[in-house]
């Protein structure tokens, strides 16, 4: 009885975990293969092994620059992110002043709006600014998803500190840059990583907002993977290279948060 | 040092924290603020510290009015309930934060007054391990240090040792009442217990429900409680309080029982106006052997509690409920018909609003 339970368990978790890997699995299998393969037969491991797809993508300038401007704005976006986010965070947790719940609603429901919201706005203003075709436009335009995100787990984190920890700082004699800086950053730095994370995630794969607001000089990955469509018919083989490609960074990051993102759960937050 | 609270008020939206009190700590000594959880000890300590400002009234250090200077400017220690420590910080850069932070010392310095800290609360060992590996007991020491390697002139605990076990709490409280007595600090020391007043000696500041009713040399705060609610929150087991009423000869309780008073006493009582009064009985006051001059109180066993050495017997009496505490282990037969004795000079006596008339004679009286 019990042995027959375990057995269907193991079995349903095999089946599941097949259903998600297969995509990814398909998509890595292609990306070893030739066009013509992909396109002919039906094959679960590449015929012809071939690495001619990724060689494309780290020679080919309008490919690797995709990549190159992806990650420069989403690395400017996350420091700007949580450097706003700590202080309003601090003050979110530790102070209480007239609207504060209101505000911290307010911010959060930033994140609930759909970008496209935002992009007519955005484009106008941008345009305007001479800011378009700029890495820190994207940046900019990704804050008003990623800051109430970061605001809302560091505060969770924040407020699971002892207060008297940091009015023990203070009667120890300690300046508040000193008493941030020195021993809240380093009991914190767990929920910086995790908001560090989803500002990460969210930027990295975020579409509408970043093929808008660039053209040539600040195009990403994304962006670029939607023009492999030519004369010659889709080039699939890239395609697929150019999509494991992008997983790469979020499994890293996620590999490097993993155990924070399982207190960032235990807290009640994320 | 000598502080001071002028008609200071703590007001939290519409709650009244703390009403208005006027307070000059006894400096160079320990001040015990006892009452009960929510009696505004906390918010008193916190006044007195500078993290919070009182919402009327002034403070004084040595005169100088200190109100609504932040605690960084000021020069004092505190110790919380809850073991507060630098998690990210090894024990011995824990002690030796204030000191960092004051200058002028010297590392060699600044490493000794560590070790020597360190040795006086046993934590020596663990100088190079992060509070978090260590237990309890070990971290609140931690916290003790650092509270005393800062050597201010103001030192605060608030309930320091509640969240200790019994045995860990003893013998911290003997280390504490040692250090505070070689220290040249003004102490105050909040707990909720009023032996640990008792046992901490010093002078005790009785507070409850925001108001501060009574502060003085310990003994004689116990001994002499103004009111009603001094002694009721100055009594661990509760002091026993039954309805009287005066009569000539001395005081009459509830079923006719008659309790004929000391003669200094009977004075006073001929003064009351009032009649009626409210007698208070500490509960090892009462005792089950006779002596000669004993009043006999009559009932019947509800339940008898042995906790060690002592005996807590609850005794639905023709006078009101009472509780006995015995020296020893007594066993006694629930719903039995029991006696206990009480000598009059051992009463307090107190009017009908709470003002205490009559309190028993105790050495080293005024």
């Amino acid at each position: 009885m019990n042995e027959a339970r375990f057995r269907w368990r193991t079995l349903f978790l095999l089946g599941y975990l097949l259903f998600a890997l297969l995509p990814i699995y398909w998509m890595v299998n292609m990306s070893f293969k030739t066009n013509q393969e992909i396109l002919a037969s039906f094959t679960l491991l590449p015929q012809q092994f071939t690495l001619a797809n990724y060689a494309t993508i780290f020679t080919d300038a309008s490919w690797y620059s995709g990549y190159i401007n992806s990650l420069i704005y989403v690395a400017i976006n996350m420091v700007i992110s949580i450097a706003v986010a700590l202080p309003a965070a601090y003050a979110f947790s530790r102070y209480s002043f007239i609207g504060d719940k209101h505000v911290f609603f307010w911010l959060l429901t930033n994140r609930m709006t759909p970008p496209a919201v935002f992009l007519l706005p955005f484009f106008q203003l941008y345009t305007t600014l001479g800011l378009m075709d700029t890495h820190i436009a994207v940046a900019l335009a990704h804050l008003v998803f990623n800051v109430p995100l970061a605001v809302w787990i560091l505060e969770g984190f924040m407020s699971g500190i002892p207060r008297e920890i940091d009015e023990t700082a203070y009667i120890d004699g300690y300046s508040f840059p000193r008493f941030f800086f020195t021993i809240f950053l380093p009991l914190i730095k767990s929920g910086v990583g995790v908001a560090a994370f989803f500002c990460f995630m969210f930027s990295w794969v975020e579409l509408l907002l970043a093929r808008t607001l660039t053209s040539v000089d600040a195009k990403p990955i994304v962006s670029v993977m939607t023009r492999t469509v030519s004369a010659s018919g889709m080039d699939w083989a890239v395609l697929a290279a150019a999509g494991t490609l992008t997983i790469l960074p979020g499994a890293v990051v996620i590999w490097f948060v993993r155990h924070y993102i399982a207190k960032g759960f235990a807290m009640g937050r994320v | 040092m000598q502080l001071t609270l002028e008609g200071v008020t703590k007001r939290v939206g519409a709650a009244m924290h703390l009403y208005p009190l006027d307070f000059a700590l006894q400096p160079h000594a320990v001040t015990v603020l006892l009452g009960a959880t929510q009696a505004g000890k906390t918010t008193l300590m916190r006044l007195m510290a500078g993290l919070d400002v009182p919402s009327q009234g002034r403070v004084l250090v040595d005169g100088d009015n200190v109100t609504g200077r932040p605690v960084r400017e000021r020069n004092v220690a505190m110790v919380y309930q809850q073991f507060i420590n630098y998690p990210s910080l090894r024990v011995a850069d824990n002690i030796a934060s204030p000191l960092k932070l004051r200058g002028g010392l010297d590392r060699a310095t600044i490493d000794q007054r560590v070790r020597e800290l360190a040795a006086k609360l046993h934590i020596d060992p663990f100088l190079d391990r992060l509070p978090a590996e260590l237990s309890g007991g070990q971290q609140q020491r931690v916290a003790l240090a650092r509270a005393l390697a800062k050597e201010a002139p103001l030192m605060l605990l608030d309930e320091p040792l509640v969240n200790l076990d019994y045995k860990l709490r003893e013998e911290l409280r003997e280390e504490l009442s040692a250090l505070f007595a070689s220290g040249d600090s003004t102490v105050v020391y909040a707990t909720t217990e009023p032996t640990e007043a008792l046992l901490l000696g010093g002078y005790t500041a009785v507070l409850d429900a925001g108001e501060l009713l009574q502060y003085g040399p310990t003994a004689e705060v116990f001994h002499r409680p103004q009111s009603l609610r001094v002694a009721r929150a100055f009594s661990d087991p509760p002091i026993n309080l039954l309805a009287g009423s005066v009569v000539s000869s001395g005081i009459q309780l509830a079923a006719e029982v008659p309790l004929a008073v000391p003669l200094a006493a009977a004075k006073t009582l001929a003064d009351v106006t009032e009649r009626s009064v409210t007698v208070g009985i500490r509960a090892g006051a009462l005792r089950v052997q006779a002596q000669p001059g004993d009043v006999a109180l009559t009932g019947r066993v509800e339940l008898a509690e042995i906790s060690g050495s002592d005996t807590f017997v609850h005794v639905a009496a023709a006078v009101g409920p009472l509780v006995a505490q015995l020296t020893g282990v007594h066993y006694f037969e629930l719903g039995a018909a029991i006696s206990l004795y009480l000598d009059p000079a051992q009463l307090y006596v107190f009017d009908a609003r709470g003002a205490l008339l009559i309190a028993p004679a105790f050495p080293g009286a005024r």
